[in-house]
């Protein structure tokens, strides 16, 4: 199939374009979310809250026996949401450590979650099949309603994200001080920490449990590695969520047997990658050539004062020297040599080099002052 | 009980006893987290090996998805050493990608080989009996019996050779690496072990369990102790009786066997977090109560000392200008009374000898901030709870 085939089939193709519009969004909302997870330091509760939802799901079918998505997400909000909650009472209320508070949550909820799955397949209902779906989840099973509560999640979140812009922004960078003026940094937190917990919740259906929190991760650690800016953090971190959506949908559908939900997190794996790599500022790649060339720099600044201190020795500082001189010296290479003499430092002569008046002056300024040659 | 039964119950806890051993240390490094990431990544090492081997139990494939778990540390201190992400981040990025690769690897080979994400995660108990290790056509029990059992033995052999340096280097990494014991040799070590058990026991209770299995033995008795050693015997315990109530609840209500022994360890914790008796919620928070009344009757017979004026001491008054609710006031005030450190005249408080003299060295406390000062007070203190 190649590619504006696939685009034409994603406007004409029910399914495709439900299943696309659906990662799509949820990839663009967890994404924004996770940028305030990721922020504070918070990245591995969308792990244990995922995995919290699952009794939520397995109780609220076995209260309605009935298999409608919204009660069932409804079950998992609230077993997230205590989830949540007991994590929180564990670190303040005990001397265990959060990642303690947050395995054990974890581990428990889904462990129990799992017992009540398997309970409930036992109970003559054959309505059940179709519930651990949720444990990896399967974009095929979205429907239309399932991107309308989508729609609905990211458009709530979008209000409130923008009517408290300010007083999460301040949350995020200095709790202390957003409580000396004067705000309700509980209602805050809570606030955005219900938030996540509603896009996580809402993720299980498409991603499953155990890859949730990747989404959750993912697009914001990307974005990070772009910007210092809050806002643009979490614009960037929805478009990377986004994409990694729609690509992913669009692989797994090209392909046979593979699930979306994995395809997503590798996409967006990708996506961290390259961020990791090529980001200008942060990247692995532009750090490490920086750091090559200030380590040139200095070579450059070591060889220039050998030099000098040479020369000093002279009453005419353009005096010739023999270039082997300069070979016991670590600083020396032929290529730092020709660097000098381009920047009309050093001038040579055969075998011979000499330093030239403005090389005189710089490198006995050279430690002097900050030069501003930081090429 | 059939032999079966016995067989189930005895790898429950074999497993149970290998998982809590290293959870102890995890929990006690705060690298609880890092099994959950290994209990996942550990899939695509699986898949890989069951491609070479053909065989789930065989140990070239233990070793083998052992190493994606040393991996996956790996990966995650490096992602962290870079500065980019924070360690929680970087966990939380490396083993839901692995986890993808080996899910999208098990479907692309869904035909050719007979494993699914399901058993891999989740495990199944019940049917760890009917696979039997026959030595020279002779049966001499259940395979994961002898895989985990070995495991155990390894993991006790190296914590009796090591028990020392371990202990060092988990509370003061400094002094272990000044006394000449690589921290990084037991980190990797107890990492290896951690993984070579996740591995192991996977087979029989499923990845998630033996999170379940690591750490909340270990967390439930780290609220009940602050020795170590007895911290290992308590985990061990509650690990044991988890397995074996475990059992039984599955048993009975025809369920998951993993699922019931991760509840029955819940169970366990939710009770010592209620009730433990110095770290228990209820302990803390009644504790915090009792030192709540402490700083209020300071408060109060600080103020009294400050206030001669009749109007300032009067019993009604107290409500308003310190702000106490009505029914704070009347026990601080019950208390100081029953301590002879008030009397009540008319509806007018006044301090008597004793309380003069409290307020004078609780003064002298809050000046000085010297810790030699409140300890006569401390014996006071002790008079007001009693």
């Amino acid at each position: 199939m190649d590619i504006t085939e696939y685009i034409q089939l994603v406007f004409t193709d029910y399914t495709l374009r439900t299943i696309t519009l659906g990662t799509a969004i949820l990839g663009a909302v967890t994404g924004m979310l996770g940028s305030f997870a990721v922020l504070r330091k918070q990245s591995l509760l969308g792990d244990a809250i995922s995995h919290a939802a699952l009794p939520g799901i397995a109780i609220a079918f076995l209260i309605t026996g009935a298999k409608n998505s919204n009660v069932l997400l409804l079950g998992a909000l609230i077993s997230g949401l205590v989830g949540t909650f007991w994590i929180r009472g564990i670190i303040k209320r005990t001397h265990l450590k959060s990642d303690t508070a947050l395995g054990l949550i974890l581990s428990l909820f889904f462990g129990f979650g799992m017992l009540l799955l398997t309970f409930i397949q036992k109970q003559p209902n054959a309505n059940q099949a179709g519930l651990d779906k949720y444990l990896f989840g399967q974009a095929a099973t979205l429907v239309e309603s399932d991107v309308w509560l989508m729609v609905i999640v990211t458009g709530a979140c979008l209000i409130v994200l923008l009517l408290f812009w300010k007083e999460f922004k301040i949350l995020l960078f200095d709790a202390d001080y957003t409580k000396t003026l004067g705000f309700n940094t509980k209602f805050i937190d809570i606030l955005i920490t219900t938030f996540i917990v509603l896009a996580i919740v809402l993720g299980l259906q498409t991603v499953g449990v155990v890859l949730m929190s990747a989404m959750l991760l993912a697009p914001a650690a990307a974005a990070r590695q772009w910007t210092n800016s809050l806002g643009i953090m979490v614009f960037l971190a929805a478009i990377f969520g986004a994409f990694s959506g729609v690509f992913g949908t669009a692989i797994s559908a090209s392909q046979n047997n593979l699930s979306t939900g994995p395809v997503i997190v590798i996409i967006a794996g990708v996506f961290v990658l390259i961020s990791f790599i090529f980001s200008p500022s942060r990247g692995l790649l532009f750090k490490q050539i920086r750091f090559i060339k200030n380590r040139r720099d200095l070579q450059l600044h070591k060889t220039l004062a050998f030099m000098y201190h040479i020369a000093e020795t002279h009453d005419d500082i353009s005096h010739p020297h023999t270039i082997k001189i300069l070979n016991n010296f670590q600083g020396f290479t032929k290529g730092t040599l020709q660097k000098l003499v381009d920047k009309h430092y050093v001038t040579l002569h055969g075998s011979d080099w000499s330093l030239t008046k403005e090389g005189f002056k710089t490198a006995s300024n050279l430690y002097n002052q900050q030069s501003e040659n930081n090429e | 009980m059939s032999s079966a039964q016995i067989e189930i119950q005895l790898i429950a806890s074999l497993v149970a006893i290998a998982c809590a051993i290293p959870g102890t240390f995890l929990v006690l490094r705060k690298m609880a987290m890092i099994s959950d990431a290994i209990s996942h990544s550990i899939l695509p090492g699986i898949v890989i090996g069951f491609f070479i081997t053909q065989d789930l139990n065989s140990p070239l494939l233990i070793l083998l998805a052992a190493l994606t778990g040393i991996i996956t540390v790996i990966l995650v201190e490096y992602i962290q050493k870079t500065g980019l992400v924070k360690e929680d981040t970087a966990i939380g990025l490396v083993f839901p990608i692995l986890f993808s690769i080996g899910v999208i690897l098990i479907a692309k080979n869904a035909n050719d080989i007979h494993l699914d994400v399901d058993a891999v995660l989740l495990g199944e108990l019940a049917f760890a009996p009917f696979d039997r290790l026959l030595i020279a056509g002779v049966d001499v029990g259940p395979k994961s019996l002898w895989i985990i059992g070995s495991i155990l033995l390894i993991t006790i052999g190296l914590l009796l050779a090591f028990f020392k340096e371990v202990k060092v280097s988990t509370f003061d990494a400094g002094l272990a690496a000044s006394l000449g014991f690589s921290p990084a040799v037991i980190h990797y070590g107890l990492m290896t072990v951690s993984s070579v058990t996740t591995v192991g026991a996977f087979d029989a209770v499923g990845a998630i369990l033996v999170v379940a299995l690591m750490i909340a033995p270990a967390a439930t008795a780290y609220l009940l102790t602050t020795n170590l050693k007895r911290m290992l015997v308590y985990a061990i315990c509650f690990g044991v009786f988890s397995a074996i109530s475990g059992y039984w609840l599955a048993h009975f209500l025809d369920a998951s066997i993993a699922g019931s022994i991760t509840t029955m360890l819940g169970v366990i914790f939710l009770m010592v977090y209620l009730f433990a008796p110095s770290k228990g919620v209820i302990a803390v928070l009644y504790r915090e109560r009792q030192q709540r009344t402490e700083v209020s009757l300071l408060t109060f017979l600080l103020h009294l000392r400050n206030h001669n004026e009749e109007e300032e001491r009067h019993v009604n008054h107290l409500n308003e200008h310190i702000n106490w609710q009505k029914v704070r006031s009347k026990t601080v005030l019950e208390l100081a009374l029953k301590n002879n450190m008030i009397l009540i005249d008319n509806n007018i408080v006044s301090l008597t000898k004793k309380g003069k003299d409290f307020t004078s060295q609780a003064i002298d406390y809050i000046i000085t901030n010297e810790d030699s000062k409140i300890e006569h007070m401390k014996d006071d203190f002790f008079l007001f709870r009693g």
